[in-house]
C-alpha cells in the first residue's frame, strides 16, 4: 500500500514542471563545478605526481562536489517537498486517502518514500558525474560509496523535514519557506558557541553539515548514520503526530 | 417495503458530537442505513451536514459516539470499516495531472483491490457512471460534470457497502443531474446510500428515507411512504364565480374550516386523507355557485423544511 502511495507521488512530481527544472538547475550548477574542479586538478597533476602518498582525484574532484551538491540540494530541495501534503489540502484531495483503508503511518511513509525516489534519480545521475572519470583514469569507490551514502542520507534528511513542513500548511509556498529555514539553521546551528567548549561540541553533534563532512571525507561512522535516521524518523514521526491531530481537533 | 427481518443494517452512527472550539457543530446524532435504502440528508447550509459526512466516512474522529460499517468499528478498526465505505466529498477528490484510467486505478489499488482484478473493477466503474471512451482524458481537462462522475466512479470502484455522496448534482446541467440520480438509484439497489444536498425534490426523487438535520441535530425523520402520508393533503382550495356566504362553505359535509382568499377564492381546511371535492361540487352545483376552480392542496417538503429550521432558529433567538 506503502508503494502505491509512493508510486502515485512519483509519477505526480515528474508530470510537474516544477521536478524537471529542479532537475536541470541542479545539474546544471553541479556539472560547471564538476568542470572548474576538474580544470584545478589538470593544473596541478603534474605537481601531484611528485608527492609521496598524494590527495588523488576522488579527493580534488568528487569530495568536493558531493559536498558542493549537498548545499544545491539544500535550496532546491524544499522546492520539491513543499507540494506533498500542503498541495492535497488545498486542492482538497485529502479525503481521498483518509478514506481509504490506509493508515496514517502508511500514507505519510508513501509519500516519503515517493519523493526519496526523486532524490535518488538525483543522486544517481550525481553518480555519473564521478564515474565518467574512469574513461581517463580510477576511482577510490570506497570513498566515492560513502560520499553518495552520505549524499542520500542528507537527502533523506531535507526530505523528512520538507514532508513535516508541508504537513502543517495548505500553503505549499509556506511550506518551502519554512523548511529552508529549518534546514538552514540546522546546518549552520555549530556557528554559534564554537568559543565555549561544552556548547560548541554539542550543538557540532546537532549540526546536518559535520556528520556529512565526515562522510564526504570517506569516513563512516554509526554515529553519523544513527543520526540521520533518527533525524528522519523524527520528522516522520511528527508528521504522522500532525495529520492525526488534524483529523482530530479539526 | 423490506421486511423487518431481512434488514441488513450497514451503517450505524450512535449519539455523534463535534465541537469546533466551544461551538457545537453535531450533538448526539444517531442513524442507521440497511442494504437498499436511499438516505437523503437534507439540511440548510452549515446545519453540519458535511461534519457528519467526514466522520461516517473517519476524516474527522467525532468527539464523542462512534460509527460502525458493516459491523466494523470505525475506530477499532478502521481499516476494514473503511474498505466497506466509498467517499465522494462535495469536492471530488481529483488529481488533475493524471488521466482518467490512472487516477481510477490508483483508487482501486488504494482501496485494496488486488492487482490482477483492478482492470476490471475500473472498466466496471467507468461504465457504471458513463465515462466509456475516457479513459485516456486528462482529468483536468473534463468538463464540471465529467470530473463529478470521476468522482463517483471512485468511490464505488471497489464496490463498497455504504456509498456516501456529498451534494453530488451540485453545479450540474439538468441532463447531467438526471443521469446522476438514476445512478444514485441505481446503487441503491445493491448498496446502502447517504446522500447530503439541500435541494429538496431531489431528495423525494432518489430517497427512500429523509433526515432533516438543523444545528448539528436530526430534527425530522421520515420513510418515503411515511413521508407522502404526512405531506397529504389536507385542504382545498375553489374558486366560485358567485360565492355564497363562507358559513355555506363550511355546512359542507367534511369541511372543518373556511378561509377566504378573496376574488371567489377560498381554502377549504378538511381531515388529513378524507377529501371532500366531491360534496363541495356537488354543493356548488346546487347552490348555483359558478364552480371554477377545485384544487387539492398539499403540503410541500419545502414547507416541512422551512418550518423546522425557521422555527427551530426563532427559538433560538429567543433563548439567547
Amino acid at each position: 500500500m506503502v508503494w502505491v502511495i509512493a508510486g502515485r507521488e512519483l509519477k505526480s512530481l515528474f508530470l510537474s514542471p516544477l521536478a524537471w527544472t529542479v532537475l536541470g538547475v541542479v545539474m546544471l550548477i553541479l556539472a560547471y563545478l564538476f568542470l572548474a574542479q576538474l580544470d584545478t586538478y589538470m593544473e596541478f597533476a603534474a605537481q601531484l605526481a611528485l608527492l609521496e602518498s598524494a590527495p588523488g582525484v576522488t579527493d580534488i574532484v568528487v569530495a568536493p562536489v558531493i559536498g558542493d551538491a549537498a548545499v544545491v540540494l539544500l535550496l532546491a530541495s524544499p522546492l520539491v517537498t513543499m507540494r506533498l501534503v500542503a498541495e492535497e489540502r488545498r486542492a482538497r484531495t485529502l479525503p481521498l486517502l483518509y478514506s481509504a483503508p490506509v493508515s496514517m503511518t502508511e500514507i505519510v511513509l508513501g509519500k516519503y518514500l515517493g519523493v526519496m525516489g526523486f532524490m535518488l534519480v538525483l543522486v544517481g545521475l550525481i553518480a555519473l558525474m564521478p564515474l565518467s572519470l574512469l574513461l581517463g583514469g580510477g576511482l577510490d569507490f570506497g570513498k566515492l560509496a560513502a560520499g553518495l551514502l552520505g549524499l542520500t542520507l542528507v537527502l533523506g534528511a531535507f526530505a523528512a523535514a520538507g514532508l513535516f513542513m508541508s504537513s502543517l500548511t495548505a500553503q505549499p509556498v509556506v511550506a518551502a519557506v519554512a523548511t529552508f529555514g529549518l534546514l538552514l539553521l540546522v546546518w549552520i546551528v555549530d556557528w554559534a558557541g564554537a568559543a565555549r567548549e561544552g556548547l560548541g561540541d554539542a550543538l557540532a553533534r546537532l549540526s546536518l553539515l559535520r556528520h556529512y563532512e565526515n562522510l564526504v571525507k570517506g569516513i563512516v561512522s554509526t554515529a553519523d548514520l544513527a543520526y540521520y535516521l533518527l533525524f528522519i524518523a523524527l520528522f516522520l514521526g511528527l508528521a504522522v503526530r500532525r495529520l492525526d491531530a488534524e483529523r482530530m481537533g479539526g | 417495503m423490506i421486511p423487518v427481518m431481512e434488514r441488513e443494517v450497514l451503517l450505524r452512527a450512535e449519539g455523534l458530537y463535534r465541537w469546533y472550539g466551544e461551538r457545537c457543530a453535531v450533538a448526539d446524532l444517531s442513524l442507521e442505513l440497511a442494504r437498499g435504502e436511499v438516505l437523503g440528508l437534507l439540511g440548510p447550509n452549515g446545519a453540519g451536514k458535511t461534519t457528519t459526512l467526514h466522520m461516517l466516512t473517519g476524516n474527522l474522529a467525532p468527539g464523542a459516539g462512534r460509527v460502525t460499517v458493516a459491523g466494523h468499528d470505525l475506530l477499532d478498526d478502521p481499516r476494514a470499516a473503511k474498505a466497506a465505505i466509498g467517499y465522494l466529498p462535495e469536492q471530488p477528490p481529483l488529481y488533475r495531472e493524471l488521466t482518467v484510467g490512472e487516477y481510477l486505478r490508483y483508487c482501486a489499488r488504494l482501496n485494496r483491490i488486488p492487482r490482477a482484478e483492478v482492470p476490471a473493477a475500473v472498466r466496471r466503474a467507468m461504465a457504471r457512471c458513463g465515462l466509456e471512451g475516457m479513459e485516456r482524458r486528462l482529468i483536468g481537462n473534463l468538463s464540471k460534470g465529467y470530473q463529478q462522475r470521476v468522482g463517483i466512479a471512485q468511490a464505488i470502484i471497489h464496490n463498497p457497502a455504504v456509498v456516501v455522496l456529498d451534494e453530488p448534482t451540485v453545479g450540474l446541467d439538468p441532463i447531467q443531474i438526471r443521469e446522476i440520480r438514476e445512478l444514485v438509484r441505481e446503487l441503491g439497489r445493491e448498496h446502502a446510500v447517504i446522500l447530503s444536498t439541500h435541494i429538496l425534490p431531489e431528495v423525494q426523487m432518489v430517497c427512500s428515507r429523509v433526515e432533516i438535520i438543523h444545528q448539528g441535530r436530526i430534527v425530522w425523520s421520515a420513510a418515503l411512504d411515511e413521508l407522502e402520508r404526512e405531506l397529504a393533503a389536507d385542504a382545498l382550495v375553489v374558486g366560485l364565480g358567485h360565492p355564497p356566504a363562507p358559513e355555506a362553505l363550511a355546512a359542507v359535509p367534511g369541511v372543518t374550516a373556511v378561509e377566504p382568499l378573496g376574488a371567489g377564492r377560498f381554502r377549504l381546511r378538511h381531515a388529513p386523507g378524507a377529501s371532500p371535492a366531491e360534496a363541495v361540487a356537488e354543493a356548488a352545483v346546487r347552490g348555483g355557485w359558478g364552480l371554477v376552480e377545485l384544487t387539492p392542496e398539499r403540503r410541500t417538503l419545502e414547507q416541512v423544511f422551512v418550518e423546522l429550521t425557521t422555527g427551530e432558529a426563532a427559538q433560538e433567538k429567543e433563548a439567547a
